[in-house]
């Protein structure tokens, strides 16, 4: 679990180009984290082929913070 | 300039003229080469001439044909830098006796199979940070043509959703554009009389009908590194007949 949590924050650290400190499990991608439309969709691209899950769309409209992702891949990563 | 060494393209619709052009412009430059259509023979004969490409026959008014074309490319090539919706078919005839098949079908494959292979090949561009979509769409879908009702409204409708595209990922470094042929040579040119031309190029300030090597060139030029700042147009290449 922490293992997941740590590879997601990596994750958002990585593709959104921003500091580790602000990427908490309450972060939201669009609000606090400056992520637009586009981004939160490459995210989930990039969730998924880091965890090998497939994200259907309505899951991940459901993704709205780091919390929201590392507890989608815990129910259904690998 | 345009060099497109290290770069790999799916060219749909690649065993017509046009097609034929273009995958023959894209391998002279250097690109590796996945090419799609219906007629497999055609096919293969045009990668032989090429000395070698992928060959995808996919039918492009089955959705499910058309979303594994995408995924076939990327793993025969390795990546997807370029695609080329250049596949069309017609059905022509006046509104007011065109059946609702013939509607139908040419949405389906000149729009609806263009949106689907555009919409997967956005995955692997997207990663990259780099990729060029360039649709083939026609000056029919700008001025009209009596008879095409289906065909213009299928190929303005490429146009409208080729900016919409672009303007959705002009930031991760791919670009979307059409090119608009005019009249292109073709069998079916080449059978009209010289009357019937000579009625033609009335039309056309340039005189004479355009090549599939006319076309490929600004395909090319889209495709190519050089085109990066180029995103959401329609290029017009008609000798003329329609200056948008």
């Amino acid at each position: 679990m922490s293992d997941v949590a740590e590879r997601v924050k990596k994750i958002v650290v990585e593709h959104l180009g921003v500091e580790a400190e602000k990427v908490t499990e309450e972060a939201s991608f669009i609000d606090d984290l400056g992520a637009d439309s586009l981004d939160t969709v490459e995210l989930v691209m990039a969730f998924e082929d880091e965890f090998g899950v497939e994200i259907p769309d309505d899951a991940a409209e459901k993704i709205l913070t780091v919390k929201d992702a590392i507890a989608f891949i815990a129910a259904n990563g690998k | 300039m345009f060099n497109l060494e290290g770069r790999t393209a799916l060219v749909t619709g690649a065993s017509g003229g046009i097609g034929g052009a273009i995958a023959r412009t894209l391998k002279a430059r250097g690109a590796k080469l996945a090419l799609s259509g219906t007629r497999e023979e055609a096919l293969k004969a045009l990668a032989d001439e090429l000395g070698g490409a992928e060959i995808l026959p996919c039918r492009l008014d089955v959705a499910e044909e058309v979303e594994a074309l995408v995924p076939a490319a990327v793993e025969k090539l390795g990546q997807l830098d370029i695609l080329v919706n250049n596949a069309g078919i017609t059905r022509d005839g006046l509104a007011m006796r065109m059946k609702d098949e013939d509607w139908a079908a040419v949405l389906k494959v000149d729009l609806e199979a263009a949106f689907r292979l555009s919409r997967a090949a956005l995955r692997p561009m997207m990663k990259a940070r780099h990729g060029r979509i360039v649709s083939i769409s026609s000056v029919v879908g700008s001025i009209g043509n009596p008879g095409q009702a289906n065909y213009a409204a299928a190929k303005a409708g490429l146009e409208g959703m080729t900016r919409s595209l672009a303007a959705e990922v002009a930031s991760r470094g791919v670009t979307v554009n059409c090119v608009a042929p005019g009249f292109i040579r073709s069998a079916m040119t080449d059978a009209l009389n010289e009357e019937q031309k000579a009625k033609m190029f009335e039309r056309i300030p340039a005189g004479r009908f355009g090549d599939g090597g006319d076309v490929a060139a600004a395909v090319l030029w889209l495709a190519s590194d050089e085109g990066g700042y180029v995103t959401g147009q329609a290029i017009h290449v008609n000798g003329g007949m329609h200056m948008a």
